[in-house]
């Protein structure tokens, strides 16, 4: 059966569960007694585990199994979690992603996990692993054990069985048994797999094609089989075949066949069924204590299954590209729809207008749900950084903390994808450099514990993601020293340069070498890969840093499409919209609290004094301007700790907009970041309030 | 003999000129324009069209015509050149014709005041009609509009 086209599905749920997985067991970790997440990562593990082995992966089909042992016995209350079983379990979840890497590279999935695999087997048999010895031991045993996977249906084979069933098909459970004195037992096995396949399809056998076609098999193989035949029928071709020991084909029903997908084969080879006497061949040549307690875990483990069946996904995957024919399609509905207003409001019939009405509403309600499809909260990127965080921690023997805020801020997919790598950088930056070893922290009276922040938050057009670490902070004067060492800058520049010219500096591209990263705390690190990265999805960072005190790298994104809540202003006769995130307060001032300093009109508020901007003059407003009346409405609006006023003539209300950029043709227009239709079909501009903030 | 190409022939003033139709997307009615400040002058805004916004340019302001009020008859032809959507604003848009290339000559000095450089050729049709063939990359290059506006400024 060509499984190519269910490999994206594949690789897709297979990093949900990956991730799933990990943040499962950091939270394992901080909670080792509650066997409530070990069960939700026994599922994880479990449904990775038929999936792999559905798709032929037997490499990560076996190391999950093998997880599963351990986890089975966790929950179990057999097994207390304990330092190296955490390790080794995040070890083999590394392996399992690179495998899937590889996977998703195209590769086989391939990958020497026997170390793993031998220590987490060592954990099932009670054992502490050494470094060495009990490794060399177990690794023979793991060689045995990787051909004693089972027949795991997974989800998505099941429900093809179960269809079939539906739909009248016959669904079978064959087993053959090739003769001992077989000389080509591989080809014997393609002449009934040819066979099979000319009068029905093969969805399942054991061991995967592959091992059957390189021979990895004994000399007996099962399979589930859809056809139109009898069983008996299908038992009589196959035994046509020479050199066929023995034959059995079982159908099944709905009910043994979800027994027969939950359970693994030893539990069938126990079954009324006939039992194939080749199958139980190798797992008795197998029995070693540790076989069969495992075979008697599984069984255990059925029932539990059965009854915490997993909850039906809640999500679907969809092709961007769909989604963007169906935002096009969309906006031609819209323009009808203001057409249709338009008409009716002329016609002036009433079942007309109603209807219309209803349909632009059902349209608006359409429009918001079209529009954030595409929106991705950040936090598909951020899931993966505590475990990250962790491990760097650990290895660095650093106590890091690491708290995330604004997760669920919405980005476009298109900036999420591409985020993810700078990021990963820049934590590792502030782990690896900012923040100071445990010593040095209590040296400095800090507390053992560092502290990195890592938060996302909407500002006008832009996102902004944030690194905030509070370790040992950037020494400007330091890395203009070491700048004009390496000859990148004049001494006389150096001197001139203020202290953000010089953190730009770090940015600088062959800034980071080793003589660099000792005299200036290792910063720099591949930070010009970084900006430049940013650069490209037209973002920017910036650096704040306190010496001694910490350092905060800024990011700055942009939304190339986005969906954001902004109060709509009036200048006259043209409208704005002003993001309501960047918005501290509306209010009204009277002429006369206005004042002016060095020339700017300055405004009182709650004890300080801001500044007042003219955006009638700003923008040339022609048919409003605020100086000639007695009161005007101000929208104060803030760029981190800044303030400024801005003068408007009316506010009209607050919406949800969606940002539009103004088209490749204009030039960057100070003071808007793109536009917005309304309701009405008018474009609106937004107002970039940054801009007014230097 | 080389090949025909249709053209979609469009008014500024007494002038009429062509452009290629592959690279014409749609002539709409005139519809509301949003201004945009701070920005050239012959650029009179965006408007929205079926869910795009799309920057307009007045032609006559773009190529130094006195600008004249919108009529009926006023069009604007969105163009795709470059990857760039732009509107233009004519005076009015209402045929096309099929144009052999070979009729095209190469424009002289100076056509009803443009610059030689913003025009492809110039073709001859019948007895007495000029058509004016646009070459729209160099209508649309920004950097030398950068230049025109800050020698006006």
């Amino acid at each position: 059966m060509d499984m190519n086209q269910y490999l994206s599905m594949f690789i897709d749920e297979s990093n949900d569960h990956l991730q799933s997985l990990n943040e499962s067991m950091m939270g394992l970790e901080a909670n080792p007694e509650d066997l409530s997440i070990v069960q939700v990562i026994f599922r994880s593990a479990h449904t990775l585990k038929g999936m792999a082995a559905t798709m032929g992966f037997e490499d990560l089909a076996s190391l999950t199994h093998q997880m599963e042992n351990v986890l089975d016995l966790v929950r179990n209350n057999k097994l207390r979690m304990q330092d190296f079983i955490f390790d080794t379990l995040f070890k083999s979840i590394d392996a399992l992603e690179s495998m899937v890497e590889d996977i998703t590279a195209g590769g086989e999935g391939k990958a020497d996990v026997s170390a793993i695999v031998s220590s987490l087997q060592a954990i099932v048999r009670g054992e502490v692993p050494t470094a060495g010895g009990a490794a060399a031991e177990v690794t023979a045993a793991a060689a045995g054990n990787a051909t004693d996977a089972q027949v795991f249906l997974d989800e998505f084979q099941y429900s093809v069985l179960e269809q079939s069933l539906q739909e009248g098909h016959q669904v079978l459970y064959v087993d053959v048994a090739i003769r001992k004195d077989c000389q080509l037992k591989a080809v014997r096995a393609y002449m009934v797999f040819d066979l099979l396949e000319r009068s029905g399809e093969v969805v399942k056998s054991f061991p995967s094609v592959q091992d059957i076609e390189q021979e990895k098999f004994d000399y007996g193989f099962s399979l589930y089989y859809i056809t139109q035949k009898d069983a008996s029928e299908i038992q009589k071709m196959i035994l046509n075949l020479s050199e066929i020991d023995t034959v059995t084909a079982v159908a099944l029903d709905q009910e043994s066949l979800r027994q027969m997908g939950q359970e693994s084969v030893a539990a069938t080879a126990e079954a009324p069924a006939p039992a194939p006497a080749a199958e139980a061949a190798p797992a008795a040549s197998n029995a070693s204590p540790a076989a069969s307690a495992h075979g008697k875990e599984e069984n255990k483990a059925a029932p539990a299954r059965a009854g915490g069946a997993p909850s039906p996904s809640r999500t679907i995957r969809v092709d961007i590209e769909r989604l963007d024919v169906l935002m096009n399609l969309f906006s031609e509905l819209l323009i009808d729809r203001v057409r249709l207003e338009q008409l009716a409001s002329e016609v002036q019939n009433g079942d007309l207008t109603e209807t219309v009405e209803h349909m632009g509403r059902v349209s608006g309600d359409l429009q918001n749900i079209v529009m954030k499809l595409r929106m991705v909260p950040v936090d598909t990127v951020f899931n993966r950084f505590p475990r990250m965080v962790r491990d760097l921690a650990k290895s660095l023997d650093k106590k890091v903390e690491l708290i995330v805020t604004g997760a669920e801020t919405e980005l476009d997919r298109t900036v999420i994808d591409e985020i993810g790598d700078p990021l990963v950088h820049l934590l590792r930056n502030a782990v690896d450099h900012g923040i100071e070893s445990i010593a040095d922290r209590v040296a400095a009276g800090k507390p053992e514990t560092g502290t990195v922040h890592l938060r996302a938050f909407h500002s006008g057009n832009h996102v902004f993601i944030e690194i905030e670490e509070d370790g040992r902070g950037i020494y400007p004067k330091k890395i203009l020293g070491s700048a004009v060492k390496k000859g990148a800058i004049t001494q006389e520049q150096a001197n001139a340069m203020s202290d953000d010219e010089a953190y730009q500096l770090l940015f600088a591209p062959g800034f980071s070498t080793a003589e660099v990263i000792s005299d200036v705390s290792g910063r720099g690190v591949g930070l010009d890969v970084v900006k430049a990265k940013i650069s490209s999805l037209g973002g920017n960072v910036t650096i704040y840093s306190t010496p001694g005190k910490g350092t905060n790298f800024s990011v700055q994104l942009p939304l190339t499409l986005s969906i954001i809540a902004a109060m709509l202003i009036r200048l006259g006769s043209e409208k704005y919209a002003i993001p309501l995130s960047s918005i501290v307060e509306t209010g009204i001032v009277k002429q006369s609290q206005i004042r002016t300093i060095h020339g700017n009109k300055m405004l009182e508020f709650r004890g300080s004094h801001i500044p007042l901007v003219s955006l009638s003059k700003i923008f040339s407003i022609p048919d409003y301007d605020e100086s000639t009346e007695e009161e005007t409405e101000i929208v104060v609006v803030r760029k981190g700790e800044r303030l400024v006023a801005l003068a408007v003539q009316d506010f009209i209300g607050q919406n949800e907009i969606v940002i539009k950029n103004l088209g490749k043709y204009l030039p960057d227009v100070q003071g808007i970041s793109g536009a917005t239709i309304l309701g009405d079909g008018q474009v609106a501009l937004i107002i970039d309030p940054n801009a007014f903030i230097k | 003999m080389a090949e025909d190409i249709k053209v979609i022939v469009f008014k500024l003033g007494t002038e009429e000129y062509g452009i290629e139709v592959e690279k014409v997307q749609t002539i709409e009615r005139m519809m509301p324009i949003t201004r945009v400040p701070k920005t050239y002058s012959f650029i009179k805004g965006v408007i929205n069209l079926r869910g795009v916004v799309i920057p307009v340019i007045d032609l006559r302001g773009r190529f130094s015509i006195e600008e004249a009020e919108h009529t009926d008859q006023t069009r604007i032809i969105i163009v795709n050149v470059n990857e760039m959507e732009v509107g233009f604003i004519v005076d009015s848009a209402n045929d096309v014709i099929d144009l052999n290339r070979d009729i095209i000559d190469t424009p002289p000095d100076v056509v009803g005041g443009i610059k030689a450089k913003y025009l492809d050729g110039v073709a001859k049709i019948g007895e007495d009609r000029l058509l004016i063939m646009l070459n729209l990359s160099e209508v649309l290059n920004k950097g030398e509009i950068v230049q025109l506006e800050s020698l006006e400024g």
